[in-house]
Protein backbone atom coordinates (compact mmCIF):
# COMPACT_ATOMS: atom_id res chain seq x y z
CA UNK A 1 0.00 0.00 0.00
CA UNK A 2 2.87 2.34 0.74
CA UNK A 3 3.78 1.92 -2.91
CA UNK A 4 0.33 3.12 -3.90
CA UNK A 5 0.84 6.30 -1.91
CA UNK A 6 4.33 6.81 -3.27
CA UNK A 7 2.96 6.39 -6.73
CA UNK A 8 -0.08 8.60 -6.13
CA UNK A 9 1.54 11.76 -7.41
CA UNK A 10 2.99 9.84 -10.33
CA UNK A 11 -0.09 7.71 -11.01
CA UNK A 12 -0.62 7.90 -14.77
CA UNK A 13 -3.91 9.02 -16.31
CA UNK A 14 -5.86 6.68 -18.57
CA UNK A 15 -4.63 8.40 -21.72
CA UNK A 16 -1.04 8.14 -20.50
CA UNK A 17 -1.41 4.40 -19.92
CA UNK A 18 -2.86 4.07 -23.41
CA UNK A 19 -0.12 6.18 -25.02
CA UNK A 20 2.70 4.46 -23.11
CA UNK A 21 1.74 0.99 -24.25
CA UNK A 22 0.87 2.18 -27.76
CA UNK A 23 4.39 3.59 -28.03
CA UNK A 24 6.17 0.37 -27.10
CA UNK A 25 3.77 -1.89 -29.04
CA UNK A 26 4.94 -0.62 -32.41
CA UNK A 27 8.64 -0.59 -31.47
CA UNK A 28 8.88 -4.17 -30.33
CA UNK A 29 9.99 -6.52 -33.07
CA UNK A 30 10.17 -10.09 -31.85
CA UNK A 31 8.65 -9.17 -28.50
CA UNK A 32 7.73 -6.05 -26.58
CA UNK A 33 8.91 -7.00 -23.10
CA UNK A 34 12.45 -5.50 -23.34
CA UNK A 35 10.92 -2.13 -24.28
CA UNK A 36 8.38 -2.29 -21.47
CA UNK A 37 11.01 -1.93 -18.77
CA UNK A 38 12.59 1.05 -20.49
CA UNK A 39 9.25 2.84 -20.85
CA UNK A 40 7.82 2.00 -17.42
CA UNK A 41 10.93 2.42 -15.28
CA UNK A 42 13.31 4.77 -17.09
CA UNK A 43 11.19 7.01 -19.27
CA UNK A 44 7.84 7.42 -17.52
CA UNK A 45 8.95 6.38 -14.01
CA UNK A 46 5.69 4.71 -13.15
CA UNK A 47 7.57 2.05 -11.15
CA UNK A 48 11.01 1.70 -9.61
CA UNK A 49 13.32 -1.02 -10.93
CA UNK A 50 12.60 -3.47 -8.10
CA UNK A 51 8.84 -2.81 -8.35
CA UNK A 52 8.98 -3.64 -12.04
CA UNK A 53 10.97 -6.82 -11.43
CA UNK A 54 8.39 -7.87 -8.86
CA UNK A 55 5.52 -7.16 -11.25
CA UNK A 56 7.29 -9.05 -14.02
CA UNK A 57 7.81 -12.08 -11.78
CA UNK A 58 4.05 -12.20 -11.19
CA UNK A 59 3.28 -11.78 -14.88
CA UNK A 60 5.69 -14.54 -15.89
CA UNK A 61 4.35 -16.82 -13.18
CA UNK A 62 0.75 -16.46 -14.42
CA UNK A 63 -0.31 -18.08 -17.71
CA UNK A 64 -0.90 -16.01 -20.83
CA UNK A 65 1.18 -13.61 -22.93
CA UNK A 66 3.63 -11.98 -20.46
CA UNK A 67 3.49 -8.46 -21.85
CA UNK A 68 -0.32 -8.56 -21.89
CA UNK A 69 -0.25 -9.53 -18.22
CA UNK A 70 2.14 -6.63 -17.53
CA UNK A 71 -0.24 -4.14 -19.15
CA UNK A 72 -3.23 -5.49 -17.19
CA UNK A 73 -1.39 -5.60 -13.86
CA UNK A 74 0.07 -2.11 -14.26
CA UNK A 75 -3.12 -0.52 -15.56
CA UNK A 76 -5.28 -1.98 -12.81
CA UNK A 77 -2.75 -1.06 -10.15
CA UNK A 78 -3.02 2.64 -11.01
CA UNK A 79 -6.54 3.03 -12.42
CA UNK A 80 -8.49 -0.16 -11.74
CA UNK A 81 -10.38 -1.91 -14.53
CA UNK A 82 -10.50 1.17 -16.83
CA UNK A 83 -6.72 1.47 -16.44
CA UNK A 84 -6.21 -2.17 -17.35
CA UNK A 85 -8.39 -1.74 -20.45
CA UNK A 86 -6.62 1.47 -21.49
CA UNK A 87 -3.19 -0.20 -21.26
CA UNK A 88 -4.40 -3.35 -22.99
CA UNK A 89 -6.05 -1.54 -25.89
CA UNK A 90 -2.98 0.67 -26.27
CA UNK A 91 -0.79 -2.43 -26.44
CA UNK A 92 -2.87 -4.37 -28.97
CA UNK A 93 -4.62 -1.89 -31.28
CA UNK A 94 -1.75 -0.95 -33.58
CA UNK A 95 -0.14 -4.41 -33.86
CA UNK A 96 -3.53 -5.94 -34.71
CA UNK A 97 -4.06 -3.50 -37.55
CA UNK A 98 -0.49 -3.95 -38.85
CA UNK A 99 -0.49 -7.74 -38.65
CA UNK A 100 -3.85 -8.17 -40.39
CA UNK A 101 -2.70 -5.71 -43.06
CA UNK A 102 0.38 -7.85 -43.66
CA UNK A 103 -1.87 -10.91 -43.68
CA UNK A 104 -3.96 -9.29 -46.41
CA UNK A 105 -0.86 -8.66 -48.51
CA UNK A 106 0.23 -12.25 -48.00
CA UNK A 107 -3.19 -13.46 -49.11
CA UNK A 108 -3.09 -11.35 -52.22
CA UNK A 109 0.49 -12.06 -53.28
CA UNK A 110 1.19 -15.33 -51.48
CA UNK A 111 0.73 -17.36 -54.66
CA UNK A 112 3.44 -15.46 -56.50
CA UNK A 113 6.50 -17.76 -56.66
CA UNK A 114 8.97 -15.07 -55.56
CA UNK A 115 6.80 -14.00 -52.61
CA UNK A 116 6.28 -17.65 -51.69
CA UNK A 117 10.03 -18.30 -51.61
CA UNK A 118 10.56 -15.13 -49.57
CA UNK A 119 8.01 -16.39 -47.06
CA UNK A 120 9.62 -19.81 -46.88
CA UNK A 121 12.94 -18.16 -46.10
CA UNK A 122 11.28 -15.86 -43.58
CA UNK A 123 9.53 -18.81 -41.91
CA UNK A 124 12.83 -20.74 -41.67
CA UNK A 125 14.48 -17.75 -40.01
CA UNK A 126 11.52 -17.39 -37.62
CA UNK A 127 11.99 -21.04 -36.64
CA UNK A 128 15.63 -20.24 -35.97
CA UNK A 129 14.61 -17.48 -33.53
CA UNK A 130 12.54 -20.00 -31.55
CA UNK A 131 15.40 -22.54 -31.63
CA UNK A 132 17.68 -19.84 -30.17
CA UNK A 133 15.11 -19.02 -27.50
CA UNK A 134 14.85 -22.71 -26.55
CA UNK A 135 18.66 -22.97 -26.26
CA UNK A 136 18.86 -19.80 -24.19
CA UNK A 137 16.27 -20.81 -21.60
CA UNK A 138 17.46 -24.43 -21.45
CA UNK A 139 21.13 -23.52 -20.83
CA UNK A 140 20.82 -22.63 -17.10
CA UNK A 141 19.29 -26.01 -16.17
CA UNK A 142 21.67 -28.18 -18.22
CA UNK A 143 23.57 -29.64 -15.27
CA UNK A 144 20.59 -30.42 -13.03
CA UNK A 145 19.12 -33.83 -13.75
CA UNK A 146 15.67 -33.17 -12.22
CA UNK A 147 14.71 -30.18 -14.37
CA UNK A 148 16.39 -31.76 -17.43
CA UNK A 149 14.27 -34.89 -16.98
CA UNK A 150 11.08 -32.84 -16.69
CA UNK A 151 11.96 -30.73 -19.73
CA UNK A 152 12.77 -33.83 -21.82
CA UNK A 153 9.57 -35.60 -20.74
CA UNK A 154 7.52 -32.53 -21.68
CA UNK A 155 9.34 -32.29 -25.00
CA UNK A 156 8.70 -35.97 -25.73
CA UNK A 157 5.02 -35.77 -24.84
CA UNK A 158 4.36 -32.70 -26.99
CA UNK A 159 6.82 -32.91 -29.90
CA UNK A 160 7.22 -36.68 -30.33
CA UNK A 161 3.96 -38.20 -29.10
CA UNK A 162 1.96 -35.08 -30.09
CA UNK A 163 -0.22 -35.34 -26.98
CA UNK A 164 -2.75 -32.57 -26.30
CA UNK A 165 -1.41 -29.86 -23.99
CA UNK A 166 -4.19 -29.74 -21.38
CA UNK A 167 -3.97 -33.36 -20.12
CA UNK A 168 -0.17 -33.27 -20.49
CA UNK A 169 0.11 -30.23 -18.22
CA UNK A 170 -2.47 -31.59 -15.76
CA UNK A 171 -0.29 -34.68 -15.29
CA UNK A 172 3.22 -33.21 -15.61
CA UNK A 173 2.81 -29.97 -13.63
CA UNK A 174 1.94 -31.62 -10.29
CA UNK A 175 4.63 -34.30 -10.84
CA UNK A 176 7.24 -31.65 -11.63
CA UNK A 177 6.32 -29.50 -8.63
CA UNK A 178 6.51 -32.51 -6.31
CA UNK A 179 9.76 -33.76 -7.82
CA UNK A 180 11.50 -30.38 -7.77
CA UNK A 181 10.09 -28.93 -4.54
CA UNK A 182 13.50 -29.17 -2.90
CA UNK A 183 15.28 -27.30 -5.65
CA UNK A 184 13.29 -24.10 -5.05
CA UNK A 185 15.54 -21.28 -3.92
CA UNK B 1 -18.57 -19.34 -39.99
CA UNK B 2 -20.33 -18.97 -36.64
CA UNK B 3 -19.14 -22.45 -35.87
CA UNK B 4 -15.55 -21.42 -36.65
CA UNK B 5 -15.84 -18.39 -34.36
CA UNK B 6 -17.07 -20.62 -31.56
CA UNK B 7 -14.14 -22.97 -32.04
CA UNK B 8 -11.67 -20.08 -32.19
CA UNK B 9 -13.01 -18.70 -28.90
CA UNK B 10 -12.88 -22.10 -27.25
CA UNK B 11 -9.40 -23.03 -28.53
CA UNK B 12 -7.77 -19.71 -27.66
CA UNK B 13 -9.47 -19.30 -24.29
CA UNK B 14 -8.04 -22.70 -23.38
CA UNK B 15 -4.58 -21.75 -24.63
CA UNK B 16 -4.68 -18.49 -22.71
CA UNK B 17 -4.73 -20.44 -19.45
CA UNK B 18 -2.25 -23.09 -20.63
CA UNK B 19 0.43 -20.64 -21.79
CA UNK B 20 2.78 -21.12 -18.85
CA UNK B 21 5.85 -18.99 -19.48
CA UNK B 22 4.28 -17.20 -22.45
CA UNK B 23 2.94 -17.79 -25.94
CA UNK B 24 5.93 -19.80 -27.24
CA UNK B 25 4.85 -22.62 -24.90
CA UNK B 26 1.54 -23.15 -26.67
CA UNK B 27 2.70 -23.05 -30.30
CA UNK B 28 2.65 -26.87 -30.68
CA UNK B 29 -0.86 -26.99 -29.21
CA UNK B 30 -1.94 -24.13 -31.48
CA UNK B 31 -0.57 -26.01 -34.48
CA UNK B 32 -2.20 -29.26 -33.33
CA UNK B 33 -5.61 -27.62 -32.92
CA UNK B 34 -5.52 -25.42 -36.01
CA UNK B 35 -3.83 -27.82 -38.45
CA UNK B 36 -4.57 -31.36 -37.23
CA UNK B 37 -7.80 -31.11 -35.26
CA UNK B 38 -9.73 -28.42 -37.18
CA UNK B 39 -7.97 -28.72 -40.54
CA UNK B 40 -8.09 -24.95 -41.08
CA UNK B 41 -4.69 -24.79 -42.80
CA UNK B 42 -1.54 -26.74 -43.71
CA UNK B 43 1.52 -26.90 -41.42
CA UNK B 44 3.43 -24.74 -43.92
CA UNK B 45 0.70 -22.10 -43.85
CA UNK B 46 0.72 -22.08 -40.06
CA UNK B 47 4.50 -21.59 -40.14
CA UNK B 48 4.08 -18.72 -42.62
CA UNK B 49 1.53 -17.00 -40.37
CA UNK B 50 3.84 -17.43 -37.39
CA UNK B 51 6.70 -15.94 -39.40
CA UNK B 52 4.51 -13.02 -40.41
CA UNK B 53 3.61 -12.37 -36.77
CA UNK B 54 7.31 -12.46 -35.85
CA UNK B 55 8.22 -10.03 -38.63
CA UNK B 56 5.54 -7.53 -37.59
CA UNK B 57 5.98 -5.26 -34.58
CA UNK B 58 4.03 -6.16 -31.46
CA UNK B 59 3.64 -8.90 -28.88
CA UNK B 60 4.41 -12.49 -29.91
CA UNK B 61 0.77 -13.42 -29.35
CA UNK B 62 -0.17 -11.71 -32.65
CA UNK B 63 0.06 -15.16 -34.25
CA UNK B 64 -3.33 -15.87 -32.66
CA UNK B 65 -4.78 -12.71 -34.26
CA UNK B 66 -3.48 -13.82 -37.66
CA UNK B 67 -4.80 -17.36 -37.33
CA UNK B 68 -8.23 -16.00 -36.36
CA UNK B 69 -8.12 -13.59 -39.27
CA UNK B 70 -7.15 -16.35 -41.72
CA UNK B 71 -9.97 -18.59 -40.46
CA UNK B 72 -12.85 -16.11 -40.19
CA UNK B 73 -11.75 -12.63 -41.29
CA UNK B 74 -11.90 -9.60 -39.01
CA UNK B 75 -14.42 -11.17 -36.57
CA UNK B 76 -12.12 -14.18 -36.33
CA UNK B 77 -9.11 -11.97 -35.60
CA UNK B 78 -11.03 -10.25 -32.82
CA UNK B 79 -12.41 -13.46 -31.32
CA UNK B 80 -9.03 -15.25 -31.33
CA UNK B 81 -7.27 -12.23 -29.81
CA UNK B 82 -9.88 -11.80 -27.08
CA UNK B 83 -9.80 -15.53 -26.41
CA UNK B 84 -6.01 -15.48 -26.07
CA UNK B 85 -5.92 -12.51 -23.69
CA UNK B 86 -9.29 -12.77 -21.89
CA UNK B 87 -8.97 -15.56 -19.33
CA UNK B 88 -5.32 -14.84 -18.47
CA UNK B 89 -6.02 -11.10 -18.12
CA UNK B 90 -8.90 -11.72 -15.71
CA UNK B 91 -6.63 -14.03 -13.74
CA UNK B 92 -3.84 -11.42 -13.69
CA UNK B 93 -6.26 -8.70 -12.64
CA UNK B 94 -7.61 -10.85 -9.81
CA UNK B 95 -4.14 -11.91 -8.69
CA UNK B 96 -2.56 -8.45 -8.53
CA UNK B 97 -4.88 -7.72 -5.61
CA UNK B 98 -3.67 -10.63 -3.52
CA UNK B 99 -0.10 -10.87 -4.85
CA UNK B 100 1.55 -9.03 -1.98
CA UNK B 101 0.12 -11.58 0.41
CA UNK B 102 1.86 -14.53 -1.17
CA UNK B 103 4.76 -13.29 -3.26
CA UNK B 104 7.28 -14.58 -0.72
CA UNK B 105 5.27 -17.67 0.18
CA UNK B 106 7.28 -20.88 0.01
CA UNK B 107 4.62 -22.68 -2.02
CA UNK B 108 4.76 -20.06 -4.76
CA UNK B 109 8.49 -20.57 -5.20
CA UNK B 110 8.01 -24.33 -5.26
CA UNK B 111 5.31 -24.05 -7.92
CA UNK B 112 7.56 -21.79 -9.95
CA UNK B 113 10.54 -24.14 -9.63
CA UNK B 114 8.32 -26.92 -10.97
CA UNK B 115 6.92 -24.89 -13.86
CA UNK B 116 10.21 -23.55 -15.25
CA UNK B 117 11.44 -26.87 -16.70
CA UNK B 118 7.94 -27.51 -18.13
CA UNK B 119 8.15 -24.20 -19.96
CA UNK B 120 11.60 -25.13 -21.24
CA UNK B 121 10.32 -28.46 -22.57
CA UNK B 122 7.38 -26.72 -24.23
CA UNK B 123 9.56 -24.11 -25.96
CA UNK B 124 11.93 -26.88 -27.10
CA UNK B 125 8.90 -28.66 -28.58
CA UNK B 126 7.82 -25.43 -30.30
CA UNK B 127 11.28 -25.08 -31.82
CA UNK B 128 11.34 -28.68 -33.05
CA UNK B 129 7.84 -28.67 -34.54
CA UNK B 130 8.20 -25.27 -36.20
CA UNK B 131 11.54 -26.29 -37.69
CA UNK B 132 10.04 -29.54 -38.94
CA UNK B 133 7.24 -27.68 -40.70
CA UNK B 134 9.55 -25.13 -42.34
CA UNK B 135 12.40 -27.43 -43.38
CA UNK B 136 11.95 -28.78 -46.89
CA UNK B 137 15.40 -29.49 -48.27
CA UNK B 138 18.78 -28.27 -47.12
CA UNK B 139 18.52 -24.50 -47.60
CA UNK B 140 15.68 -23.89 -45.11
CA UNK B 141 17.59 -26.00 -42.60
CA UNK B 142 20.70 -23.89 -43.13
CA UNK B 143 18.68 -20.66 -42.73
CA UNK B 144 17.17 -21.92 -39.46
CA UNK B 145 20.52 -23.06 -38.07
CA UNK B 146 22.31 -19.86 -39.14
CA UNK B 147 19.57 -17.66 -37.64
CA UNK B 148 19.69 -19.56 -34.36
CA UNK B 149 23.51 -19.35 -34.25
CA UNK B 150 23.53 -15.63 -35.10
CA UNK B 151 20.91 -14.92 -32.43
CA UNK B 152 22.88 -16.76 -29.78
CA UNK B 153 26.36 -15.65 -30.81
CA UNK B 154 25.93 -12.06 -31.97
CA UNK B 155 23.84 -8.97 -31.25
CA UNK B 156 22.35 -8.72 -34.72
CA UNK B 157 18.79 -7.38 -34.66
CA UNK B 158 16.23 -10.19 -35.16
CA UNK B 159 14.49 -8.19 -37.89
CA UNK B 160 17.71 -8.19 -39.95
CA UNK B 161 17.94 -11.97 -39.58
CA UNK B 162 14.33 -12.39 -40.72
CA UNK B 163 15.06 -10.13 -43.70
CA UNK B 164 18.18 -12.11 -44.56
CA UNK B 165 16.14 -15.32 -44.42
CA UNK B 166 13.56 -13.89 -46.82
CA UNK B 167 16.28 -12.72 -49.23
CA UNK B 168 18.00 -16.11 -49.18
CA UNK B 169 14.65 -17.73 -49.87
CA UNK B 170 14.11 -15.51 -52.92
CA UNK B 171 17.69 -16.00 -54.15
CA UNK B 172 17.39 -19.78 -53.90
CA UNK B 173 14.86 -19.90 -56.72
CA UNK B 174 16.50 -17.25 -58.91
Amino acid sequence: MEQGQDGAELAPELHELFAGFLGISVMGFGGVLPWARRMIVEQRRWLTGPEFTDLLALCQFLPGPNIVNVSVALGSRFRGVPGALAALIGLLAAPMVIVTGLGGLYNQFGQDPVVRRAFEGLASAASGLVVAMACRIAWPIRARWGPVMVACTTFGAIAVLRLPLLPTLLVLAPCSILLLRRSAV
Amino acid sequence: MRNDLGWLALIYAQMSLLAVGGVASVLPEMQRQVVDARGWMSPAEFAALFALAQAAPGPNMMVSTLVGWRVAGAPGALVATLGMIGPSSVLTWATTHVWNRFRHAAWRQKVQAGLVPLTIGLVMASAALLTASTTHGWLPGVITAATAAATLGTRVHPLLLLGAGALLGVASGG
